[in-house]
């Protein structure tokens, strides 16, 4: 039986339904199913969070100053950015200004972040989608290089380099312990490219796992390790000192040093290796224009990276800030996080209980009741789930909605954004991709359209990690060295009882946490996280989020092989730690359970 | 369809020179902190063994430790996935996905049994039958202990899957539940850390690949070799601790010429890691050397410990005495009396907040 959604799309849950859970090459715990009809084309989709960890129930009663540590632990794939996130909401509750050091050196941690996060989803956990590894065994390694250097002058391009990896490869292959490459789906019909593209993209796939840990140095450098660095809220942890006694133990010009370093080597990374080998692969895929879903329609991005310190107004952010609703690029509406009208989450589909499930509560009002229940046409038992029931709850995120729109967030939403508000350092990159690639403006609507803005944007990240380096040089030359305020560190000087909020704009899309402080301690804490906008289930009124969205209508070659399934989802660069965590205002104990 | 192949096959095929090899080798020991002589011992296994099968579960976690291991500087990852193991499961980095990721599992479970190293990172939670974290449709907990009963040793990646880490901070509402909790008749090897150092992680897989057998460890689980001494014991800004001199606010003179930050609330003196003589990320820095104190994330409860700016109630001098900085101070020079008392407070604040905080400072001990 076909139904239409409020917002625009035919559901079909009549054909053959395909199950991939657990989906990998992610973050965290997924599964998807959808139903194919006779020609093989999604009719209907479903996304399932499968985890739930809690973590704002334990933030309840703490010191507010140590949740940018709790809430980091969200995710360790974006590292960071919850802390900064968290820091931003405390210093906005407790009216805390920072000194412009740690603003840019916050920015150039969260840029790294950037630059680091969409280099590693496009060649470890999105390029298999794409590449063909056994295939790799059969090109020409002169061809390979005649190729590679058609495309960009990265030095590592010779026959004998491509020769030497081929044979690696050969072995390895050989040695029937394909370890990570073990049952992919070699040979699928879907993969299009020639066996010499395919070794480059091998090739690079390696390179990239090496280089990728030097460019999270500069975390180490500024935080003291990675994953998980240390933040501050009042500024950064590390004191500069560049001239006086002890400059070995802050930062000084041998850190400097490796700063500049890492940021030159990842800025020739990614332009002569990300972005070339990004455009390569799209020009074979320019006909797979699936994938879509919510982008055409329904955008958002709360913005980031201020240029200048304490400022969050759209216009000192360097990222785009704006809602792109109905697929009317002529008109980019404000966001307000503060507003109770504008974000809301829902539970109908989510397995969480609200006394009134019709409405929506906005951040600083959630409620989070644990409310694990399938429904009546699910398939299988409570803990052996062999099809999900999607007119019931089905899912550990919630359904968040701007106004009550389903939103797409991410890369491509900052990009459609930024290109709508004709912000040349997002529409021209936009527009020589799709020159250079023949294709129309809707091109940028699809799975592939996600990819190239992610690569766009890990070039314009590591660009700006120069740009706010350069500032950090010029602020220490005209003596400032300040990195911390400490005026209100002593929580005797917090107000009793006040509310913040501090937003991002994380690799995979808008990111808020919302806090409520009280007599010095945590009241509330709530995120609302990208993937909880993208993964998340439908709504009461039956609106379909955007995975959801995004699968329908696509081809699907071989039933048994989904990849078409796997390249839309990777496409968002999922992360389901981040997009199930939520608790209650109250923040009652769901369990009075102890481990020990 | 197999033929046996080697650790130094496999070098020998990338081209690597014997020379090279050797060299990597003298690397590995030294970086194991092993004597020189063990360098042929290394050599040898190398060129004799097939490469041993590890499956990788993810339950309740952040996946920062998958984040770390691929920062390993020394090995490098790509030769460790590709060379010196054969990472048959992980839900990171695998090309397949649904039941072909499954069937992957059933194959190692079937082919390799007794053979297969099990790692986990994150732990399983234990209400609402588990499913607070499904995998395949089914809880995790199911999956990771049908993987455990076919492995011949299982390391426990982080905090998550070592001592439960902040999902099963109070109030744990899911009950997540470390490992050795649900897994009872296998060698558990810990590797705790909110993330371990991707150093010690691959540090830890080749000491079992090289020498076939487990570290020795010490009575918590955790393998000696990076376990053993506190951050405190090894810290370079330890002579400032023994001088009185301590960094007071964030940023200020004291903080700026690196002086030591207990008084900030670093765990240092009650945390057993190797973060202060490895160090993060190829030896760059450490959270101290960066600014910041540690705050003891590889020590069980670290989370209900805090919270992290207020400092340590008492501190273990390496002769036995039981001290606290101000009096350190006093001794040294001079702290007038309002610091101590205003310490006293707090720490019997802490104390009262939190009862058995006082049996868990010095914990690993």
């Amino acid at each position: 039986m076909t139904i239409q959604t409020p917002n625009g799309f035919s559901l079909d849950n009549s054909g053959q339904r395909i199950v991939v859970d657990p989906v990998t090459r992610i973050e965290g715990h997924l599964r998807i199913e959808v139903n194919i009809d006779e020609s093989n084309i999604i009719r209907n989709a479903v996304s399932t969070g499968t985890m739930w960890r809690g973590l704002e129930v334990i933030l309840k009663g703490r010191d507010p100053r140590d949740a940018w540590a709790f809430t980091q632990r969200i995710c360790g794939v974006c590292t960071g950015t919850h802390a900064l996130t968290s820091v931003r909401a405390v210093e906005d509750a407790l009216a805390i200004q920072i000194p412009e050091n740690a603003n840019i050196i916050r920015n150039i941690m969260q840029l790294t972040l950037q630059v680091h996060d969409h280099l590693v989803h496009f060649y470890h956990l999105h390029a298999l989608d794409w590449v063909d590894v056994v295939s790799a065994l059969s090109a020409d390694p002169k061809a390979t290089s005649e190729l590679a250097q058609s495309i960009s002058s990265w030095p590592k391009s010779s026959p004998g380099y491509f020769r030497d990896l081929q044979t690696r490869l050969t072995k390895f292959v050989e040695s029937g312990q394909l370890g990570l490459f073990r049952n992919g789906y070699w040979g699928h019909a879907a993969y299009k490219l020639p066996p010499e593209a395919n070794l480059m993209a091998v090739a690079h796939y390696l390179e990239a796992l090496d280089f990728q840990k030097e460019i999270k140095k500069i975390h180490t450098v500024f935080g003291g390790k990675n994953p998980h660095p240390n933040w501050l809220v009042g500024g950064v942890p590390c004191p500069i000192n560049v001239s006086e006694t002890g400059a070995v133990g802050a930062i000084n010009i041998e850190r400097l040093n490796l700063v500049k370093q890492i940021i030159d080597q990842s800025r020739v990374f990614v332009e002569q290796v990300y972005l070339p080998d990004l455009m390569a692969i799209a020009s074979f895929y320019k006909d797979w224009t699936y994938g879509g879903g919510l982008s055409s329609m329904n955008v958002m991005s709360y913005g980031d990276i201020p240029e200048y310190a304490n400022d969050y107004s759209a216009g000192n952010l360097l990222l785009p800030r704006g809602a792109i609703i109905n697929g009317n690029l002529n008109e980019v509406h404000e966001v307000d996080l503060r507003d109770s009208d504008e974000i809301q989450e829902f539970v109908s589909h989510s397995w969480y209980s609200y006394a009134d499930e019709d409405i929506g509560l906005h951040p600083w009002d959630g409620v989070t009741e644990p409310n694990f229940k399938l429904g009546e046409n699910a398939k299988g038992t409570k803990t052996r789930i062999d099809q999900i029931d999607e007119e019931a709850k089905y899912s550990w995120i919630k359904s968040p909605r701007w106004k009550g729109h389903a939103m797409e967030v991410g890369p491509l939403a900052r990009y459609i954004i930024g290109y709508a508000q004709n912000n040349p350092e997002f529409k021209e990159p936009v527009e020589k991709v799709l020159t250079d690639l023949g294709l129309p403006v809707s091109a940028l609507f699809s799975t592939l359209g996600r990819t190239a803005a992610r690569g766009l944007e890990c070039v314009w990240a590591a660009e700006k990690l120069q740009y706010f380096y350069g500032r950090l040089i010029d602020n220490i030359r005209a003596g400032d060295t300040a990195t911390a305020n400490t005026e209100r560190w002593d929580p005797s000087t917090w107000p009793k009882d006040v509310k913040g909020v501090g937003f991002t704009e994380a690799p995979r899309g808008a990111l808020g946490h919302w806090v409520h402080i009280k007599d010095t301690r945590i009241e509330n804490y709530q995120a609302v996280v990208p993937t909880t906008w993208n993964a998340g289930p439908r709504d009461g009124q039956g609106n379909i989020g955007a995975y959801e969205a995004s699968l329908l209508d696509t081809p699907v070659d071989n039933a048994e092989q989904p990849l078409e399934i796997l390249r839309t989802i990777h496409s968002f660069d999922p992360c389901l730690a981040c997009s199930t965590h939520v608790m209650s205002p109250e923040g009652e104990e769901l369990a009075d359970v102890k481990v020990r | 369809m197999t033929s046996p192949e080697t650790f130094y096959d496999v070098f020998r095929q990338q081209g690597i020179s014997r020379r090279s090899f050797n060299k990597f080798c003298s690397l590995t020991a030294a970086s194991l902190g092993l004597s020189p002589a063990f360098a042929s011992k290394i050599a040898h296994a190398m060129e004799t063994k097939r490469r041993t099968p590890v499956i990788w579960l993810n339950g309740l976690e952040c996946t920062c430790c998958s984040e770390s291991f691929i920062r390993s500087g020394h090995p490098l990852v790509s030769d460790v996935v590709l060379s010196m193991l054969s990472l048959d499961y992980s839900h990171v980095l695998m090309a397949a996905a649904g039941h072909q990721a499954e069937a992957a599992l059933e194959e190692t479970r079937r082919d390799h049994a007794g053979e297969y190293i099990l790692a986990v990172e994150g732990n399983p939670p234990l209400n609402e039958d588990g499913m607070f974290c499904i995998v395949g449709g089914r809880p995790f907990i199911e999956q990771l202990q049908e993987m455990a009963a076919g492995a011949k040793a299982v390391v426990a990646w982080g905090s998550c899957a070592s001592n439960g880490c902040v999902q099963a901070a109070r109030p744990n509402p899911t009950q997540a539940t470390p490992i050795h909790k649900v897994i009872k008749d296998k060698p558990i090897i810990k590797v705790p850390g909110c993330p371990p150092i991707a150093e010690v992680m691959t540090g830890v897989l080749t000491y079992m690949l090289t020498f076939d057998r487990i570290p020795p460890l010490d009575r918590l689980g955790r393998p000696k070799m990076f376990y053993g001494q506190r951050i405190h014991d090894k810290c370079y800004r330890r002579p400032h601790f023994d001088a009185g001199q301590f960094a007071e606010a964030w940023d200020d003179e004291n903080s700026r010429k690196g002086y030591c930050l207990y008084k900030m609330g670093c765990r240092g003196p009650t945390t057993y890691n190797a973060c202060s003589t490895v160090r993060w990320n190829d030896g760059v820095s450490f959270p101290i050397q960066s600014g910041h104190g540690c705050i003891g994330c590889s020590e069980e409860n670290f989370w209900d410990n805090g919270p992290f700016y207020e400092r340590l109630a008492n501190v273990h001098t390496p002769l036995g005495v039981e001290s606290n900085a101000d009096e350190i101070g006093v001794a040294t020079v001079g702290v007038i009396g309002a610091g101590i008392v205003a310490h006293a407070a707090a720490s019997a604040l802490q104390r009262a907040r939190n009862p058995d905080n006082a049996a868990k400072t010095g914990a690993g001990e």
